[in-house]
């Protein structure tokens, strides 16, 4: 807490560190740009090395602050915190990979634009900052950041009918969404006089129409934040723009849009404990339909696209359960539950999309079920890849899938939402079927024989790469727990930081 | 002005109008910010000097903000009025299930 001065709070010292990260990703991207505008209508490899150099970077300034205390600089705008820290790393760590199998995919596609990587670079550190701070302005600028050029990435393809619309669609709906958060913070503004979460208890005591107008606020700012992470009922748009979007996009969409919603919906639920009886039925409401309806609608999808999209809509059901487990019972459960389940969704959905990404033909994506049939025949690896990421994102043992499900299956019942754990466990075994059936798709022989598609290096390393994420976050379950807690460095730790960092 | 903003929004066909509407929306936002930093909060425990100015400031941020998403927004649409020659929300429906 700020001593509170008549005169405006100017910055008395900055800690250059804690926000080092986002610099770094900002600073990559604008370098990306000039670098694109000097050598025009070349290919992009330069502009990889350069970005995925700087994730790197990123990457290192934020495993180094792992494990130290809570912080605030530049008058509390930025926070240091460890779910912060785990939010930042895995979205450097997803931005790296995305643009590691992306030059080959968009050429394939035909859209090799440099512009791509700058924009996907923004965005990451729009995500990062919605993950490191308190103060809700801040927050929707950050969102605003890594929407706008989400619109745009979405759109990518501009040839492409399908593309176009998605485009179209995410910008209406989206900027539709960040008008309701917006009038959330207005109201919280009104209610507590100040644009920082922390200042909350402000609209608790005293005037009873403050008590109303945060209610409001509060709520306003849950339908904005669910629909960036695709809770039902504000998940329509998921699955078209999952689509519609060219993949390599969609696989960025779906993990960094998601991690920058869920960090901001941490702290805003947080900030809300105190008033939790206000919402905690809400919430768990929409935590159940958000993982019967992501899981069942997923069953009737004939593109593997829109099931993985329907998919990403039940996952984030599941880190709603994991995010209500630590608002219920803080003391009992521990955060590091969900920031591990959200390194493993990184992994096994980057995965993923990242082996359906070969399955292009003409440069367009034709991504129905049966385009995946024959692909045991034509590439073993990636059918093998594919295979390892759905027993993950079914959550069948050695995978890190299996892990982050059932450690937040614990946590709900431990904080007593056990409904919550039911429901969890059922959809989880409806998911069976569709993950299976994707899996079948690429062991089908084919009846007309069609081009060899191989998959290229760089796709080939993001598999491996990703395909390393999930079992060794599987084997190693509690070293990379004990790491995403901070807790001081030990012996047995030192392997798999070293590992998660040399993935960034 | 945000209720005119929302139920805009979801009966209107046409995308540019439902653009208007979402601006619509942005500006009570600012309108809100702006009473809200004119007449104090709601609550009697916040510091004055700096609530006023954190209401004003947000209000140029969201200006800021609105300003971004209009261009972007409107490229958007250009690009599917040319590939399409209409914009109509009801006939651009390929991805749907």
């Amino acid at each position: 807490m700020p001593e509170f001065n008549a005169a405006f709070p100017l910055p008395r010292e900055i800690d250059f560190a804690m926000l080092m990260p986002v610099i770094m990703v900002l600073v990559t991207g604008m370098i990306a740009l000039v670098i694109e505008m000097l050598r025009p209508k070349q290919n992009n490899n330069l502009i990889v090395i350069f970005s995925i150099a700087g994730l790197m970077a990123a990457g290192v300034a934020t495993a180094i602050q792992f494990g130290q205390p809570e912080k605030t600089t530049l008058v509390e705008m930025v926070l240091r915190d460890q779910f912060g820290l785990i939010c930042q790393l895995l979205l450097v760590v997803a931005c790296a990979l995305t643009i590691l199998f992306s030059e080959t995919y968009l050429r394939s596609r035909r859209i090799a634009f440099g512009e791509f990587y700058p924009l996907v670079l923004w965005s990451t550190a729009g995500a990062m900052i919605m993950a490191s701070s308190r103060n809700l302005l801040v927050i929707f600028l950050g969102l605003e950041i890594l929407s706008i050029s989400l619109y745009v990435l979405a759109g990518l393809a501009r040839a492409e009918l399908r593309s176009e619309e998605s485009s179209l669609k995410y910008f209406l709906l989206g900027s539709f969404a960040s008008g309701f958060f917006l009038y959330g913070i207005a109201m919280f503004y009104g209610a507590t006089g100040s644009l920082d979460l922390a200042f909350l208890a402000n609209g608790l005591t005293g005037n009873p129409a403050a008590k109303t107008l945060l209610v409001f606020g509060i709520g306003l700012m849950f339908v904005g934040l669910g629909f960036k992470a695709a809770l039902v009922p504000f998940h329509q748009w998921t699955p078209d723009v999952y689509q519609g979007a060219p993949t390599n996009v969609t696989a960025f969409m779906a993990v960094c849009s998601k991690i920058g919603a869920i960090a901001a919906l941490f702290r805003v639920l947080v900030a809300a404990a105190p008033m939790k009886a206000d919402w905690l039925p809400a919430m768990m409401a929409i935590a159940m339909l958000t993982m019967i309806v992501g899981n069942a609608v997923a069953l009737l999808q004939k593109d593997v696209k829109r099931i993985l999209g329907y998919s990403s809509i039940g996952h984030a059901g599941y880190l709603l359960v994991g995010l209500l487990a630590y608002v219920n019972a803080p003391d009992q459960v521990s955060i590091a539950t969900t920031g591990y389940y959200l390194l493993s969704y990184t992994f096994m959905t980057l995965g993923a999309f990242a082996v359906i990404s070969v399955v292009t033909k003409d440069g367009r994506d034709t991504t129905r079920l049966e385009d995946l049939n024959g692909l045991w025949q034509r590439d073993r690896l990636a059918a093998v890849l594919l295979v390892v990421f759905m027993v993950s994102l079914i959550g069948i043992p050695p995978s890190a899938g299996f892990f982050g499900k059932f450690f937040i299956f614990q946590d709900a019942i431990s904080a007593g939402l056990v409904p919550l754990a039911i429901v969890l466990a059922i959809s989880s075994a409806i998911s069976v079927a569709y993950y299976l059936q994707i899996a079948r798709a690429a062991f089908v022989v084919e009846t007309e024989p069609r081009p060899a598609m191989r998959m290229s290096p760089a796709l080939r390393a993001t598999g491996l790469i990703c395909l390393l994420g999930v079992v060794l976050a599987g084997i190693l379950v509690t070293p990379v727990q004990r790491f995403l807690m901070g807790t001081p460095a030990e012996e047995p730790m030192e392997a798999s930081t070293t590992g998660l960092v040399g993935k960034g | 002005m945000f209720v005119i903003g929302v139920v805009g929004v979801i009966i209107r066909r046409n995308p540019i109008v439902i653009f208007m509407c979402i601006e619509l929306m942005l500006n009570s936002v600012n309108l809100t910010f702006l009473a809200f930093a004119k007449y104090g909060p709601a609550t009697a425990n916040a510091d004055p000097y700096q609530h006023a100015m954190a209401g004003q400031m947000a209000v140029i941020f969201v200006m800021a903000v609105a300003a971004a998403e209009v261009a972007v927004g409107l490229g958007i649409i250009m690009m599917i009025f040319r590939s399409r020659s209409t914009i109509d929300v009801d006939e651009v429906n390929l991805l749907r299930g």
